[in-house]
């Protein structure tokens, strides 16, 4: 099967929506799992591995949510099929990296994913777009229950689904959510957010981009700890937290508005500008500045443009998915080019900025003798 | 400043992060960094960087000496130094010892609460039968409630039968 005809199109999964997708992107519930009495992917010999998954597939590729769904060895895919997935966020980098002996189960809705032999022998994923962790949970959690009927598990009462990382251990559960969060950056506010999330348990870092620095204005938050906590309560916790990330980036939104009307303009008119304008243009300004527009379609000041444009740019651009349309081998100048001629093109019927949000609140003129 | 992971070349990325009111610290060269997908959303977690490094320290600490093996995979601590992960789950109860304080570290608790695949909370329900079974009988034991206890060890017998019946199979 070809992952690219099997995968949604760009723009399609761009118009998948959620609850408050206007600043969280998507949610996601990853659990981790062993068989009972085979060494871990990163420790067994490759026969070993083999089985395992000879073992795992068949049983996941049986369940009823998978129906139709995507089914390969990772040595059957190239590097670019892979690199698409990462982009896409439904494998992490790690598996990508993984050939015979690994595998990947992707359901119709791409709303299940499943990486076999990866650093456990099964790391099963649902996503959601927007906020919607606890149904990511019931979910991810349905699937499990199905799959322990079909394959046994390494468990033990006292420190639970045993994982290759001790950081795994118990739950296996990893909750998260990407989160955009463009005026917490602008008004200077991440670090102590940031740090105040730490503070409960949870870590928060940039999703794009290397140590602090965080592309794109997006973030991830997702908990730490897995043993000693119920997944349900993990959830909870986690969903609490979001909550007032949302509500955070709300009103740092409302308040820059407000008292710094001219550098929200600016830096959006700006982005806009190079954007719409530029013929070399990098990955990494690129997400920046998209970033700025899109949350310029929040607040009103691109009428008529759907915030599903910019979400579409944001993974078109990206390297895998622009090589992916052209047969020859691209270098990292020609593809910025052709990011350019893409970006100008699809941003030609948007016109500039509205100098004034339509929508509330109006942000009123800086007076000359205020600044 | 060495990178912490390959400890050759020059840190270049730095991270930190408080963790239950702990700072902890990590120094990465470039290709380390890569390697480590601390730009990957879907797989990396700072934490697991973090707590695996700290781990493999606070494990060689707790076994200074002894060099353990894990019976069913082969797995030494120095492999675990070397990838901060473990061989199989039964090195778990291998290197017990030495990963007690280092869960107490990470977690939240080191006592599993939460999801139990559905065989082991059957046994698990038939050993809390078992339990008050037992004190039943006990209690009618001493009351000289013979008739009782007659009946209870019967019982008791059954949810034996039944808890091997799991084991075995
Ligand atoms: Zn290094
Ligand atoms: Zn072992």
């Amino acid at each position: 099967m070809d992952i690219h005809e099997f995968l949604t199109s760009p723009a399609e999964a761009s118009k998948r929506s959620g609850p408050h997708d206007r600043i969280v992107l998507s949610s996601r519930v990853r659990l981790a799992r062993n068989l009972r009495g085979m060494a871990f992917p990163g420790w067994a010999k490759k026969p070993e591995r083999v089985k395992a998954l000879e073992t795992i597939r068949p049983a996941v590729e049986g369940l009823r949510q998978m129906g139709g769904a995507f089914s390969e060895s990772m040595d059957n895919l190239t590097a670019l099929d892979k690199q698409i997935l990462v982009e896409r966020h439904l494998i992490s980098r790690e598996h990508a990296a993984k050939n015979a002996g690994s595998g990947l189960v992707l359901n119709k809705e791409e709303s299940l994913c499943v990486m076999i032999n990866e650093e456990d022998h099964l790391r099963m994923q649902s996503l959601r777009p927007g906020l919607q962790i606890k149904d990511a949970w019931q979910a991810i959690d349905q699937v499990d229950s199905l799959l322990e009927k079909k394959v046994e598990y390494a468990f033990s009462p006292n420190l639970g689904y045993l994982t290759a990382c001790p950081t795994n251990l118990g739950t296996g559960i990893r909750v998260s959510a990407m989160l955009h969060l463009p005026a917490l950056v602008l008004g200077e506010q991440i670090n102590q957010i940031i740090q105040a999330v730490n503070k409960l348990g949870l870590a928060v870092r940039g999703l794009y981009g290397e140590g602090t620095e965080a592309l794109g204005n997006v973030f991830q938050v997702s908990n730490q700890m897995t043993l000693g906590e119920a997944e349900t309560d993990i959830v909870e916790r986690l969903n609490k937290v979001l909550a007032q990330l949302i509500e955070h980036e709300e009103n740092a939104r409302a308040t820059l508005l407000e008292s710094k009307p001219k550098v929200i303009l600016n830096q959006i008119g700006r982005a806009y500008g190079i954007l719409a304008n530029a013929h070399s243009i990098s990955s990494k300004e690129t997400m920046n500045l998209l970033s700025l527009l899109r949350l310029g379609v929040d607040i009103g000041l691109f009428p008529g443009t759907e915030r599903s444009l910019v979400d579409e740019l944001f993974l078109i651009t990206q390297p895998a998915h622009l090589q992916k349309r052209y047969s020859e081998k691209l270098s990292a100048e020609e593809r910025d080019l052709l990011r350019a001629d893409m970006l100008r093109e699809r941003l030609r019927h948007v016109s500039r900025p509205h100098p004034m949000p339509s929508s509330s609140p109006s942000p009123r003129l800086d007076k000359p003798n205020e600044s | 400043m060495l990178c912490d992971i390959c400890k050759q070349n020059v840190a270049t990325v730095h991270l930190t992060q408080m963790v239950e009111g702990k700072t902890k610290k990590v120094d990465l060269c470039e290709s380390c960094s890569k390697a480590k997908g601390v730009d990957d959303p879907t797989g990396f977690s700072l934490a697991d960087l973090l707590l695996g490094l700290g781990a493999a320290q606070e494990m060689e600490q707790a076994m200074a000496g002894g060099e353990i093996k894990c019976p069913h995979c082969g797995f030494t601590q120095a492999d675990f130094k070397k990838a901060g992960r473990l061989g199989c789950a039964d090195c778990y109860a291998t290197f017990g010892e030495g990963l007690e304080s280092l869960l107490k570290t990470m977690h939240k608790g080191t006592k599993h609460v939460g999801k139990t695949p559905h065989a082991f909370r059957q046994s698990q329900d038939l050993a809390d039968k078992l339990k008050s079974l037992q004190s039943k009988l006990d209690k009618a034991v001493h009351d000289e409630d013979f008739e009782t206890a007659a009946h209870v060890r019967d019982e008791i017998n059954q949810v034996k039968n039944k808890i091997s019946e799991l084991t075995t199979s």
